[in-house]
């Protein structure tokens, strides 16, 4: 590698950012080197974000420098910090679906002819783009027709275009499977073969281990280190993030044992032939009190669609549902809350947060909706049972008034656990609660969970993280196609199974 | 000083005030208050008077705005309100009595909130883009009001109705006492209970409120029949005063002021967090301006023209961006000589986070 000789094309040296009266970022330095991918690592609230957004010029740092090819800059924005060659892609899209796919690669890049555009040519453009990235997509097509994988990759295409010395991508490989990732990492080296740098984010230690060159390591808003990825033991790089040892990893496997369950015991939710069109193929499944199970399968194997129908979110159009042995229909959301069914939606920003109202309001809009409006909680109570959810799920920053817009990831997560515990459910379904959150607050959720159960909660885990599916389930439901294809004994299993059954290849 | 300057409410009192002055500098009796026959008169009473129609639509604009909504069709629902009670009115054979007119005022607020249902039913449950959905409402509505009226401005004579326009309870125009009650009432109701909290919740995201168990369709449609119910009481304070149902003009343009006025508040359009006490001094400003510009003796014909300047300057100084620029520019002329008080003032508050 030529990391000594290429000088950085981006150094950033002693930056920090204040947002007053909090230090977001104190005296960092990150220097990227032509022709390589560097990951930023850190916990949620590291600053990795705020260093990205100070490069770009969306936030002014109060101190320190920022050179680019060896001369000092401050972008005012991304536009210009585009023009100047450092384009980034975000976690979120930031697309428009409803144009074509040649339009969103090309946008601000248009080629024109006398004046208007030159339409031919910026499909012909665009394909040429869209061929180097490997992707068999048609140019007119429009974006929203394609999934969420192809956008992510439309998106990276579109940062490229034009000179392009720097690519920022922010856990462009938080909603991608398997595949996807290898195809995205492919993309990734073929650009840093041609020179460009690098920045990646991510939460998926092993992708970081498996793409990156380098790493730069921030922890509470300051520096930890650079270095070599190749010589930093993942156990380290761990510790080093989360400025403590394994053991709070480890724990949540402790937790985990079986309580044995009475037999012949009523399921709490049993489920004969549940099913909807175009949605999840009708199965069956029971879920008994004090046990978690988790839903293993692929992106887009039905698990999300099998979670939404338990918990009223979508309405089945066939099956039965038995609460405590009784037959219910889960009409909507309410229905099922009524019956202590609570569910969080793995599309934390669309379906769970309410952005712009503060952690208490929150935390108490579950139990307030099911009380009604006109039985508001007395303030005093919202207090202490706000206060108490702060407390016993670490939620930083501690300020019940903070708007949770301004929270991290994980911390907006722990808000959304916080709401549904304050309805006290007998039934939990949590869809991808991990995603995109940092190490140190998933072993938390992963250890309250456990605890969860152990205190007599059933619980339903669905996670893409096979791993943490195996290491927190008692059973396993695996699905495939839309369809629920086994359901094994979580104890015994082990991963090589699983991945057989979602693969197809055991005995469905 | 600077959390002042933050304060929401801070830039449309700031408004209101201005107006106050540059009318008390252009005619100095401006603020004087005359108490005549046990009532009180002079030009901030007719103010409170002529905001009263105003601020019931307003107030249901604001709601209807916290759901990410917009109500078009308010302006004609105060026409078909005037027509609908006037009419009745006319018809019958006594005018004067108390239960005629208690019929005429029920008639119209009652059909007035089956228009609002009308409107919530489009949007919650048809899921109509609220602007669409009300602008049905707002071409046709001057239709309704038209076929209720048979084409006619009509005219009537009733004492007690003419109370709720132009009459006087505990010294206060009665369309000021009834407009500032129902406000008061509405305002308190939506923020001792949970209802404000649950719109918001609504406004802001409505998949995340529908899962979490807040019942956003029946609060969307609450929100369009509470304003048509609103801007139906609003239409009776405009036909009392004039006793004249004028299908094509009465409340012509009332949803832009009101719009106008929740916007002067500090709501903003996108929907979420509301601001009712914002809303108040918004119809507030807008009254005391159209006001100012007789005061002032400004042309008719730059009247609009004057209007706008005054609320583009206020909107303005509103916008968080605009707010930050003044504050920066604000802020360097002090820091030239050693601040006192900021540095003490940081730690304190970092500690107060901490906690």
């Amino acid at each position: 590698m030529t990391q000594q000789t290429a000088p950085p094309v981006v150094e950033m040296t002693g930056i920090s950012v204040e947002f007053p009266p909090v230090k977001a970022l104190d005296g960092v330095d990150l220097q990227l080197r032509p022709g390589e991918i560097h990951a930023l690592m850190g916990e949620n609230g590291a600053g990795k974000s705020t260093l990205i957004k100070a490069l770009t010029g969306i936030h002014s740092p109060t101190t320190g420098t920022i050179r680019v090819d060896g001369a000092e800059r401050r972008f005012t924005g991304p536009a210009d910090a585009r023009a100047h060659g450092i384009s980034t892609v975000y976690q979120e899209v930031n697309l428009c679906e409803n144009l074509t796919v040649a339009e969103n690669i090309m946008l601000g890049a248009e080629p024109r002819v006398l004046g208007g555009l030159n339409w031919r040519a910026m499909r012909r453009q665009a394909a040429t783009h869209l061929e180097r990235m490997g992707l068999a997509i048609d140019p007119a097509s429009s974006l929203g027709s394609h999934s969420l994988a192809v956008q992510q990759l439309v998106a990276i295409c579109r940062a490229t275009v034009g000179n392009c010395k720097v690519l920022i991508l922010d856990e462009p490989t938080s909603s991608l499977d398997t595949d996807e990732v290898e195809h995205l990492f492919s993309v990734m080296r073929g650009l840093r073969d041609d020179g460009v740098a690098i920045l990646f984010v991510s939460h998926f230690l092993d992708q970081v281990y498996e793409v990156s060159d380098r790493m730069t390591v921030l922890r509470n808003g300051g520096l930890v280190g650079e270095f070599v990825t190749a010589e930093l033991p993942t156990a380290e790089l761990v510790q080093h993030m989360i400025g403590r040892s394994m053991d709070v990893l480890e724990a949540a496997e402790e937790v985990l044992e079986r309580a044995e369950r009475p037999a012949g015991a009523t399921p709490l939710l049993q489920v004969v032939g549940l099913g909807r069109k175009g949605s999840v193929q009708p199965f069956d499944l029971d879920l008994y009190e004090g046990e978690v199970v988790g839903l293993a399968g692929l992106l887009g194997s039905g698990r999300t669609e099998l979670a939404r129908l338990l918990t009223g979110a979508d309405r089945a159009d066939v099956g039965q549902a038995r609460v405590d042995g009784r037959v219910t229909r889960l009409r909507n959301p309410r229905v099922a809350m009524s019956h202590g069914i609570a569910y969080t939606s793995e599309d934390r920003k669309g379906e769970g947060v309410v952005d712009g109202l503060t952690v208490r309001e929150n935390i108490v809009l579950g139990l307030q909706a099911a009380r009604g409006w006109m039985r508001p909680l007395p303030r005093r109570q919202v207090d202490e049972l706000v206060a108490g959810y702060i407390q016993q799920l670490g939620i930083r920053p501690a300020d019940p008034e903070a708007l949770l817009r301004n929270l991290s990831g994980g911390n907006q997560q722990k808000v959304l656990l916080a709401r549904w515990l304050a309805t006290a459910p007998r039934l939990l379904v949590l869809d991808e609660p991990t995603r995109g959150i940092d190490v140190g607050a998933k072993a938390e959720i992963q250890k309250l969970v456990a605890d969860l159960a152990a205190d007599g909660m059933s619980v339903v885990f669905i996670s893409a993280e096979l791993e943490e599916v195996l290491r927190i389930s008692h059973r396993i439901a695996v699905l495939r196609d839309r369809r629920k294809v086994a359901e094994i004994d979580g104890e015994g299993a082990t991963m090589d199974q699983v991945v057989d059954l979602i693969a197809g290849g055991g005995a469905a | 000083m600077s959390s002042l300057l933050r304060h929401h409410l801070f830039w449309p009192v700031a408004a209101l005030i201005a107006l106050l002055v540059a009318n008390t500098v252009a005619r100095p009796s401006f603020l004087a208050i005359t108490v005549r026959d046990g009532h009180l008169f002079g030009a901030p009473v007719d103010i409170l008077r002529t905001t009263a129609p105003l601020l019931l639509v307003a107030l249901g604009m604001t709601l209807v705005i916290a759901t990410r909504g917009i109500d078009l069709s308010v302006g004609a629902v105060v026409a078909v309100s005037g027509a609908v009670a006037l009419s009745h009115l006319a018809s019958s054979p006594d005018p004067d009595s108390p239960v005629t007119v208690l019929t005429a005022v029920g008639l119209a607020l009652a059909l007035c909130l089956v228009l609002g249902v009308w409107n919530g039913f489009l949007v919650s449950v048809l899921g109509i883009q609220p602007i669409i959905a009300t602008l049905i409402l707002m071409t046709a509505g001057r239709g309704v009001a038209m076929l209720i009226t048979g084409g006619m401005i009509t005219t009537v004579n009733s004492v007690p109705f003419k109370v709720l326009g132009s009459g006087f309870w505990l010294g206060l125009p009665a369309a000021a006492v009834i407009a500032f009650g129902v406000f008061a009432v509405v305002a308190f109701v939506v923020r001792r209970t949970a209802l404000g909290m649950l719109l918001e919740a609504t406004g802001i995201n409505p998949a995340a409120s529908r899962l979490s168990g807040v019942r956003s369709r029946t609060l969307t449609w609450t929100v369009y029949a509470a304003s048509g119910l609103f801007a139906g009481l609003a239409g009776l304070l405009i036909s009392a005063d004039t006793m004249a149902a004028d299908a094509n003009n009465a409340g012509l343009f009332i949803e832009l002021d009101a719009i106008l006025a929740v916007v002067i508040g500090g709501t903003a359009l996108s929907g979420g967090k509301f601001n009712l006490s914002g809303t108040l001094v918004g119809a507030l400003v807008i009254a005391t301006l159209e006001r100012t510009v007789t005061v002032l003796g400004i042309s008719p014909l730059v009247t609009p023209l004057f209007m706008a300047l005054v609320v583009i300057a206020v909107t303005l100084l509103q916008s968080p961006r605009m707010r930050e620029r003044l504050m920066a520019a604000t802020r360097r002329p002090v820091a030239a000589t050693p601040p006192e008080p900021q540095p003490a003032a940081r730690p304190d508050s970092t500690e107060v986070k901490a906690r």
